[in-house]
């Protein structure tokens, strides 16, 4: 079979390629003037955060012999060659460990309790009043743009040295995260089931218990899991303001130069999150099905 | 109409899986509880909670909130309005920064791009761990490379995102339409014309909105690196904090809630430019 392209006539041509130019060279001039605008900015940005290209050539180096640094132990070999003296720390690194898995999980449960008293409040088709809606809203915004080391620099001057503020911390800022997502779950859920329930007469603390409830528990554990999980990195650093756990240990070895010591405690670090995630992960799937293992 | 009576042992023999369910199943949801309060108590008691603490803590933190009003700069303002332009630089520059370098990259993790998968094994490896490393810890390493300030700041947001647009750029290309792809293999292009023609112009609004929102969620990792001495207003917030100004702490914070928001604000219309109101990513 033959096709068939069918030419038209030189003027209709032409005016049809003027109109595509025109349009096409629109696009291109909205393009680079939104590229420029992004260049100016970049260089404004250069300037005010002082990035010096010669210090980064220079000592660029650095960057790579500082790895090449913390895989060397003091005897100079590699640090592979000898496990046991790369992680001679390894009963107090675990027992670190150890703890900043309480701390976020101790953390994300008060957080996620918290969240779950305040969401009804701060949903759109539950709450009681318009009053109380905007009051739990602004509170939760401001629990979740806070960041949680910041939280965490405060409490350590009110509740003193150690965990017990690294938790604290990590709680209010699930508590704001947690809270949104929660209502934003509750804003989906089915409202006839609570028209039942209202039309025989129940109070509004029923209609949540038994309409909302029972719809959105699944959501809300999904949730929390994958809030778990963002809180056991979260709880790594909190160690470097005095709040505890293994950051604590992490940044002393990094101050004080232990080179090999600061890879065997990442390494520490970066398997204990890869378990996390893969664990809560399974998790999600076994009790929500995949849909809900995003 | 009455209601009919309902004789409760009919019912339980005419719905067995309601009525009498398996011990196992019944009774998973409680020990599930129990072990979570369990684990929850033993936190507590091991990470030296005790009400005393607690109450003294929080009467302590009423107090501090009490001195932090008024909101009040001092004389400081201007060196607070440099941070903030700083943190704004850093979050700016260390997303872009990042975005360049993981484009490459994330080619080579695309399985559509690559398919073997011995080539993208350790890739994908390589960026989890890259992700597995909070900003801090890279602000840290990155400060006894290049010495502290706002530089450190910047290539501690770049290397930790760049493990995360690894991730989220290969997934964008993995999701992308192959049609248009072979259409321009038919025409007789190269692998390269492949990419640039055929896969490129589906990718880019995608990474476009996930660019911006990165920026977006880098101004609020931008202000909290300097608490470790990598520039940016999370110095002077550390610093007023270390030395108890209350006024100038909440200050600070509010100025950052602040400008956060108008990065949000910002960057929501910018995407919505960009990709229409389709998808946000």
């Amino acid at each position: 079979m033959t096709v068939a392209v069918s030419i038209l006539p030189e003027q209709q041509l032409a005016a049809l390629n003027a109109a595509y130019r025109q349009a096409v060279a629109r696009r291109r001039l909205r393009l680079l003037v939104g590229a420029a605008i992004f260049a100016a900015a970049l260089v404004l940005a250069a300037i005010g955060a002082e990035v010096n290209l010669r210090t980064l050539f220079t000592y660029f180096g650095n960057f790579v012999s500082y790895f090449d640094r913390i895989l060397t132990l003091d005897s100079g070999q590699r640090v592979w060659t000898d496990v046991g003296e790369w992680l001679w720390g390894w009963r107090k690194w675990l027992k670190m460990l150890g703890e900043t898995l309480l701390i976020s999980y101790v953390g994300t449960l008060i957080g996620a309790t918290f969240a779950f008293a305040l969401n009804f409040f701060a949903a759109e088709n539950t709450s009681p009043s318009p009053w109380l809606r905007f009051t739990v809203r602004r509170l939760l915004e401001f629990a979740r743009t806070v960041p949680g080391i910041v939280f965490a620099l405060v409490f350590v001057i009110a509740f003193g040295l150690g965990p017990m503020a690294g938790v604290l911390a990590i709680a209010i800022h699930s508590t704001g995260a947690l809270g949104k997502l929660f209502s934003e779950i509750v804003e989906n859920a089915d409202m006839k089931p609570v028209e039942g329930i209202r039309s025989t007469g129940a109070s509004w603390l029923s209609c949540m218990r038994f309409a909302i409830v029972p719809q959105v528990t699944a959501g809300y554990a999904s949730y929390a899991l994958l809030r778990f999980e963002i809180n056991v990195r979260e709880a790594s650093v909190m160690g470097f303001v005095g709040a505890g756990g293994i950051g604590q240990e992490l940044v002393v070895a990094i101050r004080k130069f232990y080179y090999s010591d600061v890879s065997a405690i990442l390494l520490t670090i970066i398997v204990t999150v890869f378990i996390i995630d893969i664990t809560t992960g399974w998790l999600r799937g076994r009790l929500f099905g995949k849909e809900a293992r995003t | 109409m009455t209601p009919q009576e309902v004789d409760p042992r009919q019912m339980r023999a005419r719905y067995p899986d309601v009525f009498d369910r398996p011990a196992s199943t019944r009774l998973a949801m409680p020990a599930m509880i129990v072990a979570a309060f369990a684990i929850l108590i033993y936190g507590l008691v091991d990470l030296d909670f005790s009400p005393s603490r607690f109450f003294a803590g929080l009467s302590q933190l009423g107090w501090i909130s009490l001195m932090m009003i008024p909101p009040d700069p001092g004389s400081s303002l201007p060196i607070y309005l440099k941070a903030l332009g700083e943190t704004l630089s850093i979050a700016l520059l260390g997303t872009t920064l990042a975005a360049v370098f993981a484009l490459p990259v994330s080619l080579l993790a695309a399985r559509n791009i690559v398919p073997s998968n011995i080539l993208r094994f350790p890739i994908r490896r390589f960026l989890d761990s890259i992700r597995g490393v909070d900003t801090l810890i890279w602000a840290l390493v990155w400060i006894n490379v290049v010495g502290l300030g706002p530089f450190a700041g910047v290539l501690a947001i770049a290397v930790s995102d760049f493990g995360a647009f690894g991730k989220l750029f290969s997934e964008a290309i993995e999701g992308a339409d192959q049609k248009q792809v072979e259409g321009i293999r038919a025409s007789g292009g190269s692998a390269l014309h492949e990419i640039r023609f055929g896969l490129l112009p589906q990718v880019l609004p995608v990474i476009a909105g996930q660019v911006l929102y990165f920026i977006e969620s880098n101004t609020r990792s931008a202000t909290i690196i300097g608490i470790v001495g990598a520039g940016g207003i999370g110095l002077q917030l550390a610093e007023q904090i270390r030395v108890l100004e209350w006024q100038k702490v909440s200050f600070l914070i509010l100025m950052i809630l602040v400008a956060v928001a108008a990065i949000d604000f910002i960057s929501g219309k910018l995407r919505f430019a960009i990709i229409g109101r389709r998808a946000v990513a």
